[in-house]
């Protein structure tokens, strides 16, 4: 059985007077225990707030969220407050984007990973900071115990995120969800930051959520990978497969517009044409249409279903959601 | 700008991290600080202020409440001891030592200017607080008071509490002043707060499940402080302004023995014309004195808010 079970998962911001707008529009996946899961789009597909509503996070007013995830056998979606404030960090943990900001500035780092044993795992402070020392050892950080005494402002960049991987996962969650962990930083530390998210949930048989518009960061680190448009996810498959036969033209596009080493001389890079702006809404056709070079009359009129696919090696299911999909030819 | 925008404008201040990487933002806001001609100015002269009210009864050269120059005062005449050998600034009405009750004086505007912004800082702190961490309608209730008690001009405020007590003396001239000063802390509060209630690591403190009470006051409330203290070194210099101005009206303590600047300042209304000196010298002081607040006040706001750092 699935560890995260995301069915039609809908999120729609309203606020008074503004019309609706629907940043998630009914995305279904699966984590198994364990795995690794990418969700990948470019930005403002709707990837963060996906996480943040399984979480719970979003803002009490101005939002309806519609829907399922379940986690294990509850229901998150309808859970109270307090019964998800209790999940929250024990169960399911989360990382964000910018560590610098993501710690609290006054705080010392100590305390920060103290908090969340003390919290659920009725640790006593003296306790706690053992173990908070042995965490950021493990997670990587030099001389840890002198470490706990700092602020956040005396890490680097690479060494904050470290420690808010070590708060993430303090407490064995079953499920982590990484929301884009590494864009903030620099791309020799990014490598690092990924080997190390990727040996502890490997060790440590943590479910991840790997949220990125870098394919590079799902190529090295997803078993499965979700390609979301506008909302929804068109694309579904094993890495592998994904990448080396991309069906929805839009995945193809987001494989197309990579700048690689190995690519012809003088070759220009193809960028996906136009931009978010250009959607329309999945309820009058497919919602990438307007900016896909494989349009028929079709694309505009009928919403496509995410139907199954059989291409590439075929390593476990793949689910697509195109009515012309890009030929099963390995691209060049 | 109205007292609201500045409040909010304040508020919006809070909690900023510092631009240079690896350090802290008070780290960053004090070296900015200590090259500051204009900062440093204020430090002076509220550093001498402070020793000079602590040390004023060993320097003072006279006893302040004693009218050891009555023979020379002639009531009828307005003739007041002028400067003179022991006596540099001369005596008041009564025939005490200018200089003497100057000093000690500055004692008891220390004492108006920190209580009142104790009692003020307090009272805003828990309304701001609850507004900020609540929100809903607790939020509304306590804005919507203090909205309308910052829509009163504050010194006119304060005289209307003040003249509330039947028997003034100078802790309802605190009270009085203090209470101007709530609302004008809790809407700063509140703002920061607010401000904190949606930034990142107040979320990843949520994303760990951290109960509300410790993400209010461990990671929401140290971070909105900023603005407050900025404020608090403001209001120094407000409250002692406005003690001032209340004891000049008639509303500090009818005993004069004790001297205060503001009333001192009252009690030369009708000499001003044969001698200045006797308004002259506790206007100065109250001037200097919250001037130098208002300086380091100033500077420090600046220091904090990213928006006017070079
Ligand atoms: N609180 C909110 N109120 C209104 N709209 C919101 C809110 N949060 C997000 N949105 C909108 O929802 C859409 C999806 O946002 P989301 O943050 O999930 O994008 P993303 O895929 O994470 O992009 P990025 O890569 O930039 O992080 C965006 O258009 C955004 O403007
Ligand atoms: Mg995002």
């Amino acid at each position: 059985m699935a560890l995260l079970e995301v069915r039609d998962l809908r999120v729609v911001f309203q606020r008074k007077g503004e019309v609706p707008f629907t940043a998630v529009d009914g995305v279904d996946f699966d984590v198994e225990p364990g795995q690794t899961v990418g969700l990948v789009g470019e930005s403002g597909c709707g990837k963060s707030v996906t996480a943040m509503s399984i979480m719970g996070l979003l803002p009490k007013r101005g939002n309806k969220v519609t829907g399922s995830a379940k986690f294990e056998d509850t229901e998150l979606l309808t859970l109270s407050d307090r019964q998800m404030r209790d999940r929250r960090g024990r169960d399911l943990a989360m990382v964000f984007q910018d560590p610098l900001s993501s710690l609290n500035p006054v705080i010392p780092i100590g305390l920060q990973v103290t908090e969340v044993l003390e919290r659920h795992r009725d640790m006593s402070r003296r306790k706690a900071m053992v173990e908070a020392a042995d965490l950021l050892d493990r997670v990587g950080i030099p001389d840890p115990r002198r470490r706990l005494d700092e602020y956040p402002h005396q890490l680097s960049g690479g060494m904050r995120q470290r420690a808010l991987i070590a708060i993430a996962l303090a407490c064995q969650p079953r499920l982590l969800i990484a929301d884009e962990p590494t864009t903030a930083l620099d791309v020799t530390i990014q490598a690092q930051i990924l080997a190390l998210l990727a040996e502890l949930v490997r060790d440590s048989g943590t479910a991840l959520i790997m949220i990125t518009h870098d394919l590079g960061v799902v190529a090295g680190l997803c078993d499965e990978v979700n390609v979301l448009y506008g909302g929804r996810v068109v694309e579904r498959g094993g890495r592998h497969d994904l990448f080396q036969v991309p069906r929805h033209p839009y995945t193809y596009g987001l494989l197309q517009s990579i700048p690689r080493l190995d690519a012809p001389k003088g070759e220009r890079l193809s960028p996906i044409r136009g931009s978010v702006q250009d959607n329309i809404p999945w309820t009058s056709g497919c919602a990438f249409a307007p900016r896909c070079p494989n349009a028929t009359d079709t694309c505009v009129e009928v919403t496509p279903e995410m139907v199954p696919d059989g291409a590439g090696s075929v390593r476990g299911e793949r689910l697509l959601r195109c009515h012309n999909p890009v030929a099963q030819e390995v691209p060049a | 700008m109205s007292t609201k925008s500045k409040i909010d404008a304040l508020a919006a201040t809070a909690g900023k991290i510092g631009d240079d990487p690896g350090v802290s933002v008070a780290a960053a806001a004090w070296r900015r600080l200590r090259r500051n001609p204009v900062f440093l100015t204020g430090a002076v002269i509220i550093t001498a202020f402070i020793v000079l009210a602590i040390l004023a009864p060993f320097i003072a050269p006279h006893d302040p409440t004693d009218p050891m120059l009555g023979d020379q005062v002639v009531k009828a005449r307005n003739q007041i001891p002028e400067s003179q050998e022991g006596h540099p600034l001369g005596g008041d009405q009564v025939g005490r030592d200018l200089l003497s009750r100057l000093l000690v004086g500055s004692q008891q505007t220390l004492l108006v200017g920190v209580l009142a912004t104790l009692i003020g800082l307090t009272g805003g702190l828990i309304l701001g607080t609850l507004a900020g961490a609540l929100g809903g309608w607790v939020d509304s209730l306590v804005m919507r008071a203090v909205d309308v008690m910052l829509s009163i001009p504050g010194l006119l405020l304060a005289v209307s509490i003040g003249a509330l007590f039947a028997q003034p003396n100078i802790y309802t001239l605190i009270v009085a002043v203090a209470t101007v000063q709530i609302p004008i802390f809790a809407r700063l509060l509140r703002g920061s707060m607010l401000a904190q209630r949606h930034s990142d690591h107040v979320l990843a403190a949520r994303a760990l499940g951290v109960k509300q009470r410790a993400i209010v006051f461990r990671h929401m409330l140290p971070n909105s402080l900023g603005p407050v203290i900025v404020q608090s070194t403001l209001v120094l210099a407000i409250s002692i302004i406005e003690a001032a101005g209340l004891s000049f009206l008639g509303l500090g303590n009818p005993d004069d023995r004790i001297p205060e600047w503001g009333q001192m300042l009252g009690r030369a209304q009708n000499v001003i014309d044969s001698h200045p000196q006797l308004a002259f010298w506790p206007a100065g002081c109250i001037i200097v004195v919250a001037l130098g607040f208002t300086l380091m006040g100033e500077s420090l706001r600046e220091a904090l808010d990213p928006k006017s750092r070079r």
